[in-house]
């Protein structure tokens, strides 16, 4: 009997890990395309605007190439978030059970959000040559909107996860009220969102402009390839500073919502105040080895004073604090280290552009931008991994523990394996298939193709 | 009419239109994988690939409108129906993120042999995917899924009555795709598309009528409290399909024997009948499987007053099924214009 029990619980253990790792896996490759969807249309229709005002031919064949991208951008995410959506009840089942009916109603919402996206994103990408300038410009408006309501929408729900609130359980632990509002505007909600909006226009921004920036330092120094980088880059510059303070917002409600997260990631062991702010390093329970030590800052930072109380790990139940402190250590440190150092690329931008009108001359800013784009994506992993691995063990927050949640099914290393090998083949061609689409931009210049799917060689080919 | 079977009668009209949409889709894939060798295939992969670019993406939605809809107003019926059917809820899942990925890459890259690979890839898929779907349907109908979800992994979709029911998924959106084509081709001027895709509608009609047929038979042997229902409170449905798809048949064997003067341009008697004669026959077989196993979500183990999640959660369904209804409907009526008035492209 022992033995069987050992047996299923080191079963359940190794549900738990291939859940965890494949949702951590999935989610991270569906959030790159996701800020995509959520800002390119911005981006898109800043250069479509310019376009037309201006009577800008390269502004306008811009927005036409962007737009082709984001097609593929976009369908490979709606499959792989629709992927999320199958995996959230495949590895998940008794969150879904016990919670889908509280935090339900932010995808609910997030459903209709996407569907107006995917409509008008159709409109817009395949209504180029046939519908008129500006009723085409004002076809992609809708996208940009709903962008930013699908991401409220979703980062809600996550928000609630982190910041549970809204329901009435009955004895047995079986939600039998709630209440939509206070789900959708938890606490969580204030902070998450808009960090998560704005990463969404950094990454898009810094992705796009990082592009540009590569085929200027290769010597392709037309007006196209400084207005592809300028308009995204601006864009994203501007968020920047906006992100900085509203992450900075962020750091201080966990430290006052989710003490056992702060502490994770501050890696702090005792409670006190005049806490040492730790840059780098690994995290022990003897505190941390090899980092630069800043006396009091981390009190200063979460409480603007170097009296400011802050709870240490060994406050938290043991079963109760998140595990891997090193991982969420460093993921913080790199977020708010890529994130400083993004500000102060849009510093120099902004100087440079204010003193003369103009880029900087050095290839050094070129070569700073050309690395933004991959820096914004690890930034924007890292501040997830901050956000889910600092959670646990809860999958909502003081309510269900991840453990609780996974499901009993059986061959979940398998399927885990599976969606390493597809996922990895899927990126891999998205992104020779972009590589290719770029290409052949290049050598046919404005010239689009127009071909049927399956175009045969003038000579007879074998069937397929 | 209670607020659960509401939210219930919201899920089936989801349902119904990823039946019609998604499931045409489906079935332009269907076509697509057989439609033979590069040269043979081209015109008909062509006029499917004109036909799908713009809309496809907006149809997959509703699939993403399903499965909220159910996590959100039934979650124990979502995560029964995830723990007990994962394998081909796996199997859907993977199917779709090849397919949508796959036709994407296919309009995107230029070689022919990348074109065939994803072709292939976005085809095979555009098979295997509906089938998988409806081996689910299927096994939810026969009772297979218990309240408390775990059912039997394999047992419960490997039977007769799934396995028709996936047979049935892939004939259906292969007829209704097949209807929409010719409606297509007609409208494109290309005659001999139209014929082929007559010949193509009528042969798939054929396969699904049989397979609803069959189906009503394993649903006596497996389903009893589903075929009751079915011919009882359900039997003007079953007519009204049987109807629509027999009228159907009968419009187009009469624009097959048809020659047509003046270059194909004057449309046979009934033909603007077809596309609504055929969704109408789908339809039908939708609602008549909420019929047949109302009250219950999971026959017979879950009813649907039982899974409902707490009234307000309801309430904010209701409200944003309204929404979609002022907004969504409307943008996808602009969407379809546009498309079918030809002023979207397909590269």
């Amino acid at each position: 009997m022992f033995l069987l029990d050992a047996l299923s619980l080191a079963a359940s253990e190794s549900n738990l890990l291939a859940a965890r790792e494949q949702m951590a896996f999935t989610l991270a490759f569906h959030i790159v395309l996701s800020c995509l969807g959520v800002a390119l249309p911005a981006i898109i229709l800043l250069a479509n605007y310019i376009g037309l005002k201006r009577g800008d031919a390269d502004a306008m064949e811009l927005a036409r190439r962007w737009s082709k991208a984001m097609a593929v951008t976009f369908a490979v995410g709606a499959v792989t978030g629709t992927a999320l959506s199958f995996e959230f009840g495949l590895l998940w089942p008794e969150f879904m059970d016990r919670w889908g009916g509280v935090f339900g109603v932010a995808f609910a919402i997030e459903g209709i959000f996407f569907f107006i996206e995917a409509i008008f994103l159709a409109v817009y990408i395949y209504g180029w040559k046939r519908l008129p300038g500006w009723a085409h410009f004002w076809s992609g408006v809708p996208m940009v909107i709903t962008g930013i309501g699908g991401a409220f929408s979703v980062v809600a729900a996550n928000a609630w996860m982190n910041q549970p609130q809204g329901f009435t359980l009955d004895a047995a632990g079986k939600v039998i009220d709630t209440d939509p509002l206070k789900v959708l505007f938890n606490p969580a909600t204030s902070y998450e969102v808009p960090h998560m909006i704005l990463a969404a226009y950094m990454v898009a921004g810094f992705l796009v402009a990082s592009i540009y920036a590569v085929g200027m330092l290769k010597g392709r120094r037309d007006r196209l390839h400084r207005l592809g980088l300028l308009i995204p880059l601006t864009i994203a510059c501007i968020a920047t500073p906006i992100q900085l303070f509203v992450g900075d917002t962020a750091a201080r409600a966990v430290a006052d919502h989710q003490p056992a997260k702060f502490a994770g990631m501050e890696c702090i062991q005792e409670t006190g105040d005049h806490q040492t702010e730790y840059v780098g390093g690994i995290c022990t329970e003897d505190g941390v080895k090899w980092a630069i030590p800043i006396p009091d800052l981390d009190s200063f930072l979460v409480g603007f004073s170097a009296d400011t109380e802050v709870i240490g790990l060994q406050d938290i139940p043991p079963d109760e604090r998140p595990p891997a402190n090193t991982l969420l250590h460093l993921s913080f440190d790199a977020m708010v280290g890529i994130g400083t150092a993004l500000m102060l690329l849009a510093t120099w931008l902004a100087w440079v552009w204010w003193k003369r009108r103009d880029i900087p001359r050095t290839p050094w800013f070129l070569r700073a931008v050309a690395v933004s784009g991959v820096a914004s994506v690890i930034a924007l992993w890292c501040g997830w991994i901050v956000t889910e691995v600092g959670r646990q063990p809860w999958i909502v927050q003081g309510y269900m523990r991840t453990s609780e949640a996974v499901t009993e099914a059986e061959g979940l290393w398998f399927s885990f394996s599976a969606v390493l090998i597809l996922y990895a083949a899927l990126g891999t061609t998205a992104i020779l298939v972009l590589r290719g689409m770029s290409r052949r931009w290049r050598e046919q210049g404005a010239e689009p193709e127009d071909e049927g799917p399956y175009a045969p060689r003038p000579s007879r080919e074998a069937g397929a | 009419m209670s607020k659960a079977d509401a939210a219930a009668a919201i899920l089936w009209v989801g349902a119904t239109f990823y039946a019609l949409f998604g499931g045409a889709d489906f079935g332009g894939g269907f076509w697509d994988l057989i439609a033979g060798g590069a040269e043979r295939g081209e015109r008909p992969r062509d006029l499917i690939q004109r036909s799908l670019t713009p809309v496809w993406e907006a149809n997959h939605v509703w699939l993403i409108f399903i499965l909220v809809v159910l996590w959100t107003a039934f979650p124990p019926a979502f995560s029964a129906v995830m723990t007990t059917l994962y394998v081909p809820i796996a199997l859907a899942g993977f199917g779709i993120v090849l397919r949508g990925a796959g036709f994407a890459f296919r309009k995107s890259v230029v070689g022919l042999s990348e074109r065939r690979a994803a072709g292939a890839i976005f085809a095979i898929s555009s098979l295997l995917t509906p089938f998988f779907m409806g081996t689910v349907v299927g096994a939810i109908a026969s009772g297979e899924v218990p309240a408390d979800g775990y059912g039997a992994p394999f047992s419960s979709w490997l039977a007769p009555l799934p396995l028709l029911t996936g047979a049935l998924f892939v004939a259906s959106g292969a007829y209704l795709s097949a209807v929409f084509l010719v409606g297509d081709a007609c409208r494109a001027g290309e005659a001999d598309l139209e014929r082929y895709f007559v010949r193509r509608a009528l042969a798939a009609a054929t396969v699904a009528g049989a397979c609803a047929l069959a189906g009503i038979f394993a649903l006596h042997a497996d389903a009893r409290y589903v075929f009751d229902r079915l011919v009882d409170q359900g039997l003007p449905l079953v007519i009204a399909s049987a109807l629509c798809g027999l009228a159907v048949l009968a419009v187009l064997l009469g624009s097959m024997g048809r020659k047509r003067p003046n270059g194909g341009r004057n449309r046979p008697v009934g033909r603007g009948l077809l596309r609504p004669l055929s969704a109408g026959a789908v339809v039908a077989v939708v609602w008549g499987w909420g019929v047949a196993q109302f009250p219950y979500l999971l026959p017979t183990s879950l009813r649907i007053d039982q899974a409902a999640a707490p009234d307000p959660t309801l309430t904010v369904v209701f409200v944003v099924f309204g929404i979609a209804a002022v907004l969504v409907l409307p943008s996808l009526a602009l969407l379809y214009t546009l498309s079918q008035r030809d002023l979207l492209e397909h590269e």
